[in-house]
């Protein structure tokens, strides 16, 4: 798809054939770097990941194995653990998205839709996080999870631990907000003299009506946790409940090279996977993200 | 273009009418303004309505967010081990981590890692979003080869990078040793471990910042390059005098992004190095997590935190400063 946009290399200078050899050039030379940069170091992961470990040491320049052997990756998904990890992470990201999205999709209504009195304070309190990221609130945070406050229970070692905390994403709010904000008013009033509740208008009108920001939102908060080591490696200490990060850490100072790589390659396929696959949209709903922010 | 839900309510408009039977007021003193109370009736219900649907994240933000931040400043002037009740200690904690040697080290490898991810770091993505937005056929492959390094996590990003970077039979110095250089001790010299973790960091942090510039120069309107090369400018010039002027506000943001991002660098000493060699790498972060998890001292971990916060608040008022004096200038 060609696109007639004028960029700081016009028309006019792309019919000179010096600039024209110069701009194909650079982009060539460009396109060879993001491919050595971008698909390299995934497509050596798998190399190294069916490669017997004679090899790796003495040939570590070989583009292929001589005899590509498979079984690493058997290895790695049971003796290593690696299915129960891939499986903890997914409830790990499944109920931080969850959290993520009702805590922003209700914030957003409640503030952009009902505006409260007061609703504005909130509004800055919670943009004002942002400014304060929880990583360096760990060691607070940590003692707070532990302990509740006012309900006193021990959320440590539990999934409830990240997903509960997740859900504290400014930023998600704020995009939640701001979209909910366009939408036209005289809808809700309509909604309202045809009878919805306040419920209803969430769940009928608001949210129908803004799947992109929703969608953004998911992506968002699916990339942020299934990425999150720090704090996953604080609040879950129990080996059996860890993430894949956090046991991958773990598995480097054990495990042998081969095994080690192969279960890196089994942990970086489903993200890879889903961005091979939804790539238009996560470009595109980062462009999104980009324009607002 | 949004499209509005197909389907209407098709419920009768029965809500119309007030919930409270205005029957019942018909005996005893005539209400003074009934529709005022009414009015009044009604939206307290609305506020009440409004602030249960603010319930999921005033929980959440009070206990995750709000709360710890109070805490983590409790917290710095008492001391605790999680069973007894906290002492208030005063500013011991304070003292004790100023006595910590390892604190200047701390911050000065930290200042250190964020000084080259801006060398490194900052330019890199710029340049390479100019070069892509000149792209007119096959963007899209551009877009994805850029982004791919930043959806793999960052533990295995890392990991794989510690075994480019193995002196052995790593993938880095074999190369290097094909055309005569090296052996170079990447991560086990104290003196070149630093600049290995920040190569990694930029390389798997630098696809965000490039779409975000790519989507603002797509968008600086194209009548202003036409206009500078009717004014006989020359490429240069119109990168120099038109496309990076417009782009001040994002660079600054991003710029912004980068500092807070990289102040809290932790996952990558942590699992390149631990710290090491040396302590050459070991930044605030790491070592606010080994004074509370490692040595049990929450008070002090506590106590670097709440400074760290200042100074993030610090870096974010100077910027907010800053760009209200560019919307003025």
């Amino acid at each position: 798809m060609t696109t007639a946009l004028t960029t700081f290399v016009s028309t006019n200078d792309r019919q000179r054939p010096g600039v024209r050899a110069a701009v194909r050039s650079i982009q060539g030379f460009t396109l060879i770097l993001l491919l050595l940069i971008g698909i390299g170091p995934l497509y050596w992961m798998l190399k190294g990941a069916v490669s017997p470990p004679t090899e790796l040491t003495t040939q570590p320049l070989a583009l292929w194995p001589d005899r590509a052997a498979l079984g690493n990756f058997a290895t790695a998904y049971t003796d290593l653990s690696v299915g129960r990890y891939l499986m903890n992470t997914f409830l790990v990201v499944g109920g931080s998205w969850f959290v993520q999205l009702f805590v922003s999709a209700t914030a957003g209504f409640a503030l952009s839709v009902l505006r409260p009195k007061f609703g504005k304070v909130v509004y800055g309190a919670i943009l004002a996080t942002m400014f304060v990221p929880y990583t360096v609130n760990m060691v607070s945070l940590f003692m707070t999870v532990i302990d509740v406050p006012f309900l006193h229970v021990n959320l440590g070692d539990t999934y409830w631990a990240i997903w509960l905390p997740a859900g504290t994403n400014a930023f998600t709010v704020l995009l939640a907000k701001q979209f909910f904000d366009a939408l036209p008013s005289e809808l809700f009033d309509a909604a309202r003299v045809d009878g919805a509740s306040t419920r209803q208008l969430l769940t009928k009108i608001v949210l129908p009506m803004s799947k992109p920001v929703l969608a953004v939102i998911s992506l968002l908060a699916v990339m942020h946790s299934w990425k999150d080591f720090i704090w996953p490696l604080i609040a879950i200490t129990d080996p059996e409940k860890q993430p894949i990060s956090v046991a991958l850490a773990q598995l480097a100072t054990q495990a042998p090279q081969d095994q080690l790589i192969a279960a890196m390659v089994l942990a970086v396929a489903p993200p890879v996977l889903v961005f091979v696959v939804c790539q238009k949209y996560i470009v595109a709903g980062l462009g999104f993200t980009g324009v607002k922010g | 273009m949004r499209s509005l839900p197909r389907t209407r309510s098709s419920r009768p408009m029965t809500l119309l009418t007030p919930s409270r039977s205005p029957a019942a007021v018909s005996k005893g003193p005539v209400p003074k303004s009934p529709p005022m109370r009414r009015r009044r009736g009604t939206g307290a219900r609305k506020q009440l309505t409004a602030w249960l649907f603010l319930v999921p994240a005033l929980l959440v933000f009070g206990l995750f967010a709000w709360w710890p931040i109070v805490r983590s400043l409790l917290l710095s002037f008492q001391r605790t081990n999680l069973v007894e009740p906290a002492v208030w200690v005063g500013l011991e904690n304070f003292r004790t981590l100023f006595d910590d040697p390892l604190l200047a080290t701390a911050v000065g490898n930290t200042l250190f890692f964020v000084a080259l991810g801006l060398l490194i770091g900052f330019p890199a993505p710029l340049i390479l979003a100019a070069v892509m937005s000149t792209v007119r056929r096959g963007a899209g492959v551009y877009r994805f080869l850029v982004y791919l390094p930043v959806v793999i996590p960052p533990v295995v990003a890392i990991l794989l990078w510690k075994w480019f970077y193995d002196p052995g039979s790593g993938l880095f110095n074999s190369i290097l040793g094909r055309i005569g250089l090296g052996p170079y001790p990447w991560l086990e010299s104290s003196d070149s471990a630093m600049l290995s973790l920040v190569l990694e960091a930029t390389w798997a942090g630098m696809g965000g910042a490039v779409l975000i510039y790519l989507a603002a120069m797509v968008s600086i309107p194209g009548e202003l390059y036409e206009a500078a090369e009717v004014d006989g400018a020359g490429i240069r010039r119109r990168v120099w005098h038109v496309m990076l002027p417009q782009l001040r506000s994002v660079i600054g943001l991003l710029l912004l992004v980068q500092l807070i991002g990289t102040v809290q660098v932790f996952t990558e000493p942590y699992v390149f190095t631990g710290g090491g060699p040396d302590n050459a790498t070991l930044t605030i972060l790491l070592l606010i997590f080994r004074y509370a998890f490692q040595d049990g001292e929450y008070g002090q971990a506590a106590a670097l935190s709440f400074l760290m916060v200042l100074a993030l608040a610090l870096l974010s008022a100077v910027y907010l400063r800053a760009t209200r004096s560019w919307s003025t200038s």
